[in-house]
């Protein structure tokens, strides 16, 4: 057996949808099986399988339970190279808007102004949740060479996101 | 839920007898072992009684002196060759030592060793490894005088944030102890088995954890059955000890001491652990500081005092907790508990912390010197095969460090990134810089921060072979892989040219597999017989198990084999029968190694088998439902 995609080893369908829940019970049904600890008595043969398959199991979950990896590997099976270093182009309106944020980020943060930088980060989450909306209707049509693009501005915004939380921690570890 | 119930594969099939196994805390400050009897985890005590074993070991001319108690009654007297506290030089360094000392006196004459350090004493120079592994030999001799029997192996606990050099001191510790180890498992994560079955626990929980030399935290989420740790971290380095020497410090300051070294320092250090202890009940007590003149000052300190002192200890723990919530993306108000571990979270202070950090009062139903090795025999007793029908779960852990490679510029690359669930492998590739380059240097480490020279430097290896080309043709895949322990291993290939160059490195750091060889042989030399009489048992042990886990296979799965697969495994099941009723332990482990060579077809058919009835269960139960 060779599943040639996450969605397969974990027999769900291929698709940006998908049900937290089901996806959850499929990783634990098959870590269940597969795990190292489960083959604790076994031959050194059994303990090497099930090792290699543990290790899918996990590569698939963390994939999967994460909107953009998910929608990567989505892209990544339709043929579609997502260009992570080489295809940097990026949409004029997006680049402005993302200075903005920037700007305003390090504006909270030299000012130490926590309550700044905890709004921003919550309109980054709302803003967010819109595209990844719109990510999921992109794929579901098949759009795939503008879902790429999403897919890489909100990697973008990811970066930024956790510039914030950083920044955030400093603050409130201080 | 699946509806065909399927033996699982390897193991239970085969009725067998209880397979003896145990649970080991290895404590900065106490050690202790537990086991499953009669169904239920209970620490073994010694003849005295006493569940706690100081983890303090004394040498003399001959070797080891005393182990325990009896060792630490002599810490005073003896400083220099009596060894506290060895876990906080486990695969640590010369240099990790003195920046953690901090410009502090050192408690030991070390001597500088590759890898890792050695301690200078009357019996000779002795690594961390070899002075646990006297810790853990006396806990295998009190397991098995108890249990009546040979061990089979044991779970052995280590502190979550501990990296892979500490892990693998470890693991190397509990080999030279004789010790066959079932799993490396981490010590809230042992807790947390403990809490939650006693407890029938769901929900997320914080296991917070400080030991008298480590501080752990972990974010787990129970749910049926499965302990999902969902992030941890720590300090490697921060326990009870610190709060200790705080106390001790300001001691030696208020008394005017001069410089305070070996017996005077230890001294201190007693006291002050016991002055730490009492204000746990009063508000303030007398430390008693010995004078040059034979006499004694009687400090007087109030709990505030000590809280004062110690308050940029606790504040650290508090950095690290908040941080491992916002890694498991939660906040203080999704944890439903939070579970005590270790001495040091008997203080108040760490206690008010906690209950105003998480709005609700700390669980502390269970001994918090206890839960660990608890937890860990009731691992130990779950790999061992020994579990009943219902009484079944799966632990799901993390590493709580990021690995990584450096690359130009002295910069790190991070390739398996912290929190990850284990075991996970992950590959990424590189190329050349020069044109014409035939070799690769690859560095290995682990850490958080950009800098290389900020991280942990776990090995370094070349790749020697690569084919001359232009600068950024070779592909050079490098893979990491961490298995179940929490361990590392390292491979590098090129991948454009065919010729496949590759090194699987263990990492270079404490002691080489010879090394450990020759201590173990060392150990041996004052009984030879001993060697080769536990040598052959040992290997019949596992010639047993094998031979049993194979036969159950084929009882299990023998329709994926041809008749003349079939009959090859059944000659190699023979020969290692044949092998093991005799008395070469080298015969038996070639046979061993044999059949497990000549079943990893019928292994990895057996895998994909499982693997499909998982599927083949979902599939049917979601169309009835």
């Amino acid at each position: 057996m060779n599943p040639r995609s996450h969605f397969e080893l974990l027999g769900l369908a291929p698709a940006f949808a998908i049900d937290a829940g089901a996806l959850e019970r499929a990783y634990r049904d098959l870590q269940n099986r597969v795990h190292p600890d489960r083959h604790a008595g076994a031959t050194a043969a059994d303990k090497r399988a099930a090792m290699q398959w543990s290790v899918r199991a996990n590569e698939a979950f963390s994939t999967l339970k994460d909107p953009l990896r998910r929608a990567a590997h989505l892209l990544e099976l339709r043929g579609v190279d997502l260009g992570r270093e080489s295809n940097t182009a990026m949409e004029p309106g997006f680049l402005a808007a993302q200075m903005e944020w920037r700007e305003a980020a390090e504006d909270a943060r030299a000012a130490r102004n926590l309550g700044a930088l905890e709004e921003l980060r919550a309109r980054l989450r709302d803003d967010r949740r819109t595209r990844h909306e719109r990510l999921g209707a992109l794929l579901d049509a098949g759009a795939d060479q503008p879902a790429a693009e999403a897919v890489r501005q909100l990697m973008f915004l990811d970066r930024l996101e956790a510039e914030i939380g950083d920044a955030i921690a400093v603050l409130e570890d201080a | 839920m699946a509806l065909l119930q399927i033996a699982e594969p390897g193991m239970s099939t085969a009725p067998h007898e209880h397979r003896l196994a145990v649970g080991i805390d290895l404590g900065t400050t106490n050690s202790l072992v537990a086991a499953v009897v009669s169904g239920s985890a209970r620490v073994l005590v010694d003849h005295q009684g006493r569940p706690l074993l100081p983890s303090v070991v004394r040498y003399d001319a001959r070797g080891v002196n005393a182990v325990g108690d009896a060792a630490a009654a002599q810490a005073v007297v003896d400083p220099a060759n009596t060894i506290v506290s060895v876990k906080r030089f486990m695969g640590r360094g010369l240099d990790d030592v003195r920046k953690a000392a901090g410009g502090a006196a050192l408690p030991y004459e070390f001597v500088d060793a590759p890898g890792m350090l050695r301690i200078r004493t009357r019996a000779g120079d002795k690594s961390p490894v070899e002075v646990s592994a006297d810790i853990l030999a006396v806990l295998r001799a009190r397991a098995e005088e108890t249990l009546g029997g040979q061990l089979m192996g044991a779970v052995v606990t280590v502190p979550a944030y501990f990296d892979d050099a500490q892990r693998q001191a470890t693991k190397d510790a509990a080999r030279l102890a004789g010790l066959e180890v079932l799993r490396l498992i981490n010590e809230p994560t042992a807790a947390a088995i403990a809490y939650g079955l006693d407890n029938a626990a769901e929900g997320v929980y914080a296991v917070y954890d400080l030991g008298g030399g480590t501080f752990d935290i972990s974010i787990l989420r129970l749910s049926k059955g499965v302990f999902e740790v969902m992030s941890t971290g720590g300090d490697s380095a921060l326990g009870g000890d610190d709060f200790d020497a705080a106390l001790a410090e300001w001691a030696a300051r208020e008394a005017r001491l001069g410089g305070v070294h070996g017996a005077l320092r230890r001294r201190l250090l007693v006291e002050a652990r016991q002055a730490k202890e009492r204000l746990t009940e009063l508000e303030s007590t007398f430390f008693n500081v010995p004078l040059a003149d034979g006499q004694v000052l009687a400090l007087h300190v109030t709990r505030k005092m000590f809280e004062a002192l110690t308050e940029p200890l606790l504040k650290k723990t508090l950095v690290a907790t908040r941080k491992a919530l916002r890694d498991a993306a939660l906040a203080a108000a999704d944890v439903k508990g939070v579970v005590l571990v270790g001495g040091s979270t008997r203080m108040p202070q760490v206690r008010q912390a906690l209950r105003l950090l998480f709005a609700r009062e700390p669980l502390t139903d269970l001994n918090p010197d206890e839960v660990v090795a608890l937890g860990a025999a009731m691992q130990a007793n779950l790999l061992a095969g020994n579990r009943g029908g219902d009484d079944d779960w799966l632990l799901l852990d993390v590493i709580p460090l990021s690995l990584g490679l450096e690359t130009m510029g002295g910069l790190t690359e991070r390739v398996i990134p912290r929190n990850s669930t284990i075991p996970v492998a992950r590959a990424q590739e590189f190329t050349t810089f020069r044109d014409g380059q035939t070799a690769m240097a690859i560095h290995v480490v682990q850490g958080e921060r950009d800098l290389v020279a900020d991280c942990r430097s776990l090995a370094r290896f070349e790749l020697r072979g690569i084919p001359p080309m232009v600068a950024g043709a070779a592909r050079i895949v490098v893979t990491f892989q961490v298995d179940a322990d929490g361990l590392l291993s390292v491979s590098a290939e090129e991948k454009t040219t065919g010729v496949k160059a590759q090194i699987a490195v263990k990492p270079s750091y404490g002691l080489a597999d010879d090394e450990v060889a020759r201590m173990l042989a060392e150990s041996f030399e004052r009984a030879a017989d001993d060697l080769k009489a536990r040598a052959l048992r040992e290997q019949q042990v596992e010639a047993e198990q094998i031979i049993a886990a194979t036969r159950a296979a084929l009882a299990a799965d023998g329709d994926l084999l041809d008749p003349g697969e079939r009959g090859a495994i059944a000659a190699l099941v023979e020969r290692l029968a044949a092998c093991a009723a005799g008395d070469d332990h080298l015969a038996i482990k070639a046979a061993i190694a044999d059949l497990n060579h000549g079943t990893g077809e019928f292994a990895a058919r057996r895998m994909d088998r499982s693997v499909k009835a998982v599927l083949a269960g979902r599939t049917l139960d979601e169309i009835g439902t």
